[in-house]
C-alpha cells in the first residue's frame, strides 16, 4: 500500500525537542460522543450568558413596577435550590449504577432525580403564576421581562431534561445497558449537571443579589 | 383555525413577486414531476436525501447555496436597476417591495449562500484531509443540512405567502418590533434564521469534534492541512457565536409574540442591547465565513505553485489570532451611536489590530508563490483575484475602523462597497476557487477550463465595475438602502454600477455554462487517478469520487503535506507491490431522521409565523417522536466486507501506480 510506504524518512520532531507525541488515530466513539456533547453544553452556556447579560442590563428598568426584593420569596428559592442540588447527587448515583449495569439502582436514582426535577418545576411554575396573578407578568417592565426569560429559559431546559430522563429510562427498560445507550446516559448526566451549574448562577445573580436592596 | 393566514396573504395585486413565485413553483413542480416520472425518486431518497455520507451532504449544501445564490443575485439585479432609474422618480419598485428586497438579499446571501457554501466545502473535504471515514456525528450532519434547507424554504415561501421583513438583514428594533412591523415579515425572518441557526450550530459542533477527535494516525495538529485549521477556527466561532444569535432572536420574538420588553421603546426596553448582542454574533460571523476561504486559498496557492505553504506555523497562529480577536471588535459597527470616545478608540484599535494577522496571511501566500512553478488554472485565478481584491477591501475596512472617518462614512454606500468588497472578494471568490478545485474530487471529472476562465474574468471585472462606483457614491454622500434620490451627481455612478451588475451576471452565466459543458464532456474530462492537480494533502490520496468509506486504510501520516510526501517517496523507492491485507469496514447506516425532522421543523416554523397554534403542537410532537424513533434503532451501522473493499481499492491503486511510475520516469 503506497500510503504506508514512507516509513523512515520522517521529521516527527523537527526541532529535536524530544517530547513529540505521535497522534494515534481517531478516538473511540465513547470519547467522541461525550466530547461533542461538551461542545454543545459550552454553546448552551453562551446562550444563557446572553440572558444573564440582558438581565444585568435591564435589572433596574422597573418602569414603576416592583423591584426584585419586593417579589422574590426566599423560601421558594431555597426549596428549588435544595431540589436541584440533591437531584444532581441522585443523577450521579444513576450514572454509577448504569456503569455497573445495576438496573435497580439506576431506576431508583433516575426516578428520584425525576421527582426532584418535577418538584423544582412545580415550585417555579407556582412562583410565575403567582407573579402573573398579581399583575407582575413579563410585560409589566423590562426588569420582569429579563427575569422571566432568564429563569424561564432555565426552567425550559429542566423540562426538556425531564423528558429526556424519562426517554432514557424507557430506553434502558427496552434495550438494556447497551454501549450506545450508556453513551447517551453520559450525555444526559452532563446536561443535568450543567443545568445545576447554571442554577447556581441564577441563584446568585438573580435571587441573592436581588433580595438585598 | 388558520391563525392570521387568509387569502390576503397572497400578493394578488403585486405582479413581480407573484410572477417570480409562480415561475419558481412551476420550476420546482416540473423538476419533481421529472424525477417521479423518470423513476429517480427511489435513487434520490436512498442515495441522497437520507444519506449520512459527509461527501453527499457537502454536495447538497453546495447545491442549496448555488440555487439561493441565483435568488439573492436576482434581488441584487433588481436593486441595481431600481437605483439606476429612480433618480427624481419612483423607479419601478414600490418602497415596501424595495425594502423587502434589500432585506431578503442580505439575509439570503449571508445565511443561505455563504454559510451553506463554506459548510458544504468543509463537510466535503475535511474528513478526507484528515484521513478518516466520516464526521463525528453523521446523522446529526444530515439533520443540520435539512434544517438549513428548511430555513431557506421558509424565506422563499415568504415571496408568495405573506411578506418578508422590510427591516434590513439584521432587523434592528424598534423598527422590527410589533408596533412598527405588524406584519409577518419579521416573523418569517426570525423563525427561518432560528431554524437554520440550529442547523448551523449542529454543523459547527460536528466539525469541531471531527477535527479535534477524529484524525488519522500521525495527523498531529501541526501536520493538518491549512484548510483543517481554518475549519477548526471557523467552527469554534460558530459554537461561540451562533448561540448569541439564537438568544437575540428569541428575545425579539418574545417581544413580538408575548409582549415582552427587551428592545421596545416602552417599559424600560433597551434598543442598544440589541445592537450589542446582534453584532457580538455578527462580527464573528464574517470571520466564520472568510476563515474557511482563507484555508481554501492556502490549499490552492500551495498546490498550483508546486510548493509547500510558506510560513505554515505563522499561518496557524494568524488563523487562531483572528479567531480570538474577532470577538473583540463588534462595536465598530455602531461607532456613531454614542458609546463615547474611549470605548470607540479601544474598538477602533482592536479593529486595526485584526488586520495584522490577515496581512500575515497575504504575505505568506505571496511568498508561497515566489519562486514557485505557478500554474494558472481556474482555482488559482480566483486565488490571485482574491488577493488583489481583498487587499483593497481590507484597506477600506481599516479606513472605516477609524472612528472619526466612520462618522462620515457610516451607513453610506462606501460601507456597502466595503463589505461587498471583502465578502465577494473573500468569501465568494474563495467558494468558487474551492468549487473548481474540489469538483473533480467530488464527481470524478474536471470542470471545463475555458468556461471557467471566462467566468472568472467576467465576475472579476464585473465586480469592480459594480462596486468601485459605490465607493464614489458613498464619498459623495449617498446613504444606503435608498429607494429613490434627487442628487444628480450620484446618477452616473448608479448607472455604471448597473452595467457592472450585467457583466457580473455574464460571469454567473459562464459558471452555469461551465457546468453544462463539463457534464456533457465528462468522459474526456474524467479524472482516473484521484489526483488531477498534483495535490499535496490526503483528499488526493483516494479515488475521485472517493468510495463511501473514503480510505481502505487509515493513512499513516509522517509529516506536513502528507500526500506529497507519499508521492515523493513512492517515486524514489519505486512502489511497493505487496498486496495489502483488507479488512471489513463499518459505516453508519443511512437515515431519514434529518429529512423528517426538517419536515416537522417546516410545519412548526410556518405555524409559528402565522400563529396556528394547534399546528405548532403537532410539529413539536412530530419532532420529538422522530428523535425517539431514531434513538430506538438497533442497527445504526452496516459492514462492507473486506473483499468488496479490496475490489474497489485495487482499481484506484492500479491507476495511481501507473501515474506515479510515469511521473517517476520523467
Amino acid at each position: 500500500m503506497s500510503m504506508t510506504a514512507t516509513a523512515g524518512h520522517t521529521h516527527a520532531d523537527p526541532h529535536q525537542i524530544g517530547r513529540v507525541v505521535e497522534h494515534t488515530g481517531p478516538a473511540p466513539k465513547r470519547i467522541v460522543t461525550a466530547y461533542g456533547f461538551w461542545i454543545f453544553l459550552i454553546s448552551d452556556i453562551v446562550m444563557f450568558s446572553c440572558f444573564f447579560a440582558a438581565y444585568a442590563v435591564l435589572v433596574d428598568q422597573t418602569a414603576g413596577g416592583p423591584k426584585g426584593s419586593e417579589i422574590f420569596d426566599q423560601r421558594n428559592v431555597a426549596i428549588e435550590t435544595v431540589c436541584l442540588l440533591l437531584s444532581s447527587f441522585t443523577c450521579g448515583m444513576a450514572s454509577i449504577a448504569a456503569d455497573e449495569h445495576n438496573r435497580f439502582w439506576f431506576y431508583l436514582g433516575m426516578a428520584v432525580t425525576c421527582v426532584l426535577g418535577l418538584i423544582f418545576l412545580a415550585v417555579e411554575f407556582r412562583e410565575f403564576a403567582d407573579l402573573v396573578a398579581r399583575g407582575y407578568g413579563p410585560s409589566r417592565s423590562a426588569f420582569l421581562t429579563s427575569f422571566f426569560s432568564l429563569v424561564g429559559c432555565h426552567g425550559l431546559h429542566v423540562s426538556a431534561g425531564v423528558l429526556w430522563l424519562l426517554t432514557m429510562m424507557a430506553q434502558v427498560f427496552a434495550k438494556g445497558f447497551r454501549a450506545d445507550i450508556l453513551r447517551r446516559m453520559r450525555c444526559f448526566a452532563l446536561f443535568w449537571h450543567a443545568l445545576d451549574i447554571i442554577w447556581v448562577g441564577v441563584f446568585s445573580v438573580v435571587y441573592l443579589l436581588g433580595s438585598g436592596a | 383555525m388558520l391563525g392570521k393566514l387568509d387569502w390576503s396573504a397572497i400578493p394578488f395585486g403585486q405582479p413581480i413577486p407573484l410572477i417570480a413565485g409562480g415561475v419558481v413553483l412551476v420550476g420546482v413542480l416540473a423538476v419533481l414531476m421529472w424525477v417521479v416520472v423518470k423513476g429517480h425518486l427511489p435513487y434520490l431518497w436512498h442515495e441522497w436525501i437520507t444519506s449520512v455520507d459527509h461527501k453527499r451532504i457537502g454536495v447538497m449544501y453546495i447545491l442549496l447555496a448555488s440555487v439561493m445564490l441565483l435568488r439573492g443575485g436576482s434581488d441584487a439585479i433588481m436593486m441595481r436597476i431600481q437605483q439606476a432609474i429612480a433618480f427624481q422618480s419612483q423607479g419601478y419598485l414600490p418602497p415596501e417591495h424595495y425594502n423587502q428586497i434589500f432585506s431578503a438579499h442580505g439575509t439570503i446571501m449571508i445565511f443561505f449562500v455563504a454559510m451553506p457554501f463554506v459548510i458544504g466545502l468543509m463537510n466535503l473535504v475535511v474528513p478526507l484531509q484528515l484521513g478518516v471515514r466520516d464526521v463525528a456525528f453523521p446523522t446529526l450532519n444530515s439533520v443540520g443540512f435539512w434544517l438549513t434547507a428548511t430555513g431557506a424554504l421558509l424565506v422563499n415561501l415568504s415571496l408568495v405567502v405573506g411578506e418578508f421583513a422590510r427591516t434590513g438583514w439584521l432587523a434592528f428594533p424598534p423598527l422590527s418590533e410589533l408596533s412598527y412591523s405588524p406584519g409577518v415579515g419579521v416573523d418569517y425572518y426570525a423563525w427561518s434564521l432560528q431554524i437554520s441557526g440550529v442547523g448551523t450550530l449542529v454543523a459547527g459542533i460536528n466539525l469541531v469534534t471531527t477535527v479535534l477527535k477524529l484524525r488519522t494516525k500521525g495527523m498531529n495538529y501541526l501536520r493538518m492541512p491549512m484548510f483543517c485549521w481554518t475549519t477548526l477556527a471557523s467552527n469554534l466561532l460558530i459554537v461561540a457565536a451562533f448561540p448569541i444569535l439564537t438568544a437575540t432572536l428569541a428575545m425579539l420574538l418574545l417581544d413580538r409574540y408575548l409582549g415582552f420588553h427587551f428592545f421596545t421603546n416602552e417599559a424600560g426596553g433597551n434598543v442598544m442591547m440589541f445592537m450589542n448582542l446582534i453584532w457580538a454574533w455578527g462580527h464573528p460571523e464574517v470571520y466564520i465565513l472568510v476563515l474557511p476561504a482563507f484555508g481554501i486559498f492556502s490549499e490552492v496557492v500551495s498546490t498550483f505553485s508546486g510548493k509547500a505553504l510558506f510560513g505554515y506555523r505563522s499561518m496557524v497562529l494568524a488563523t487562531m489570532a483572528i479567531c480570538v480577536i474577532s470577538f473583540m471588535v463588534w462595536l465598530h459597527h455602531f461607532f456613531t451611536m454614542g458609546a463615547g470616545p474611549d470605548v470607540n478608540a479601544i474598538f477602533g484599535i482592536a479593529s486595526m489590530i485584526i488586520a495584522v494577522p490577515t496581512g500575515v496571511k497575504i504575505y505568506n501566500w505571496l511568498f508561497t508563490m515566489y519562486g514557485g512553478r505557478i500554474r494558472f488554472a481556474t482555482p488559482m485565478l480566483w486565488a490571485v483575484g482574491f488577493m488583489v481584491t481583498f487587499i483593497i477591501g481590507g484597506l477600506t475596512g481599516v479606513l472605516v475602523a477609524v472612528p472619526p472617518a466612520d462618522f462620515m462614512l457610516h451607513n453610506s454606500m462606501f460601507l456597502v462597497a466595503h463589505f461587498h468588497n471583502v465578502i465577494i472578494g473573500g468569501v465568494l471568490f474563495g467558494a468558487f476557487a474551492g468549487f473548481e478545485y474540489w469538483f473533480p474530487k467530488a464527481f470524478g471529472f474536471r470542470l471545463d477550463e475555458r468556461w471557467g476562465k471566462l467566468a472568472f474574468w467576467f465576475t472579476f471585472s464585473g465586480f469592480y465595475i459594480t462596486f468601485v462606483p459605490l465607493y464614489v457614491a458613498g464619498m459623495l454622500g449617498m446613504t444606503r438602502r435608498m429607494q429613490h434620490y434627487d442628487v444628480a451627481e450620484w446618477r452616473p455612478w448608479m448607472i455604471v454600477a448597473a452595467i457592472g451588475m450585467a457583466v457580473l451576471s455574464i460571469g454567473v452565466i459562464c459558471q452555469i455554462m461551465q457546468l453544462v459543458v463539463s457534464i456533457r464532456n465528462r468522459e474526456a474530462l474524467r479524472d482516473r487517478t484521484g489526483d488531477p492537480w498534483d495535490g499535496r494533502s490526503l483528499e488526493w490520496a483516494t479515488s475521485s469520487p472517493p468510495p463511501v468509506f473514503n480510505f481502505a486504510f487509515h493513512p499513516d501520516v509522517r509529516g506536513e503535506d502528507a500526500y506529497w510526501d507519499m508521492k515523493v517517496h513512492a517515486r524514489k523507492q519505486a512502489l511497493e507491490h505487496a498486496v495489502p491485507e483488507y479488512h471489513d469496514i463499518e459505516m453508519p447506516r443511512n437515515s431519514p431522521t434529518g429529512f423528517v425532522c426538517a419536515f416537522f421543523a417546516t410545519v412548526m416554523g410556518f405555524a409559528l409565523i402565522w400563529h396556528i397554534w394547534w399546528m405548532v403542537i403537532l410539529g413539536a410532537i412530530g419532532a420529538f417522536a422522530t428523535f425517539v424513533v431514531f434513538a430506538w434503532r438497533d442497527h445504526d451501522e452496516y459492514v462492507i466486507p473486506a473483499a468488496e473493499v479490496a475490489a474497489i481499492d485495487r482499481v484506484n491503486l492500479e491507476e495511481r501506480r501507473s501515474l506515479v511510475s510515469m511521473a517517476g520516469a520523467v
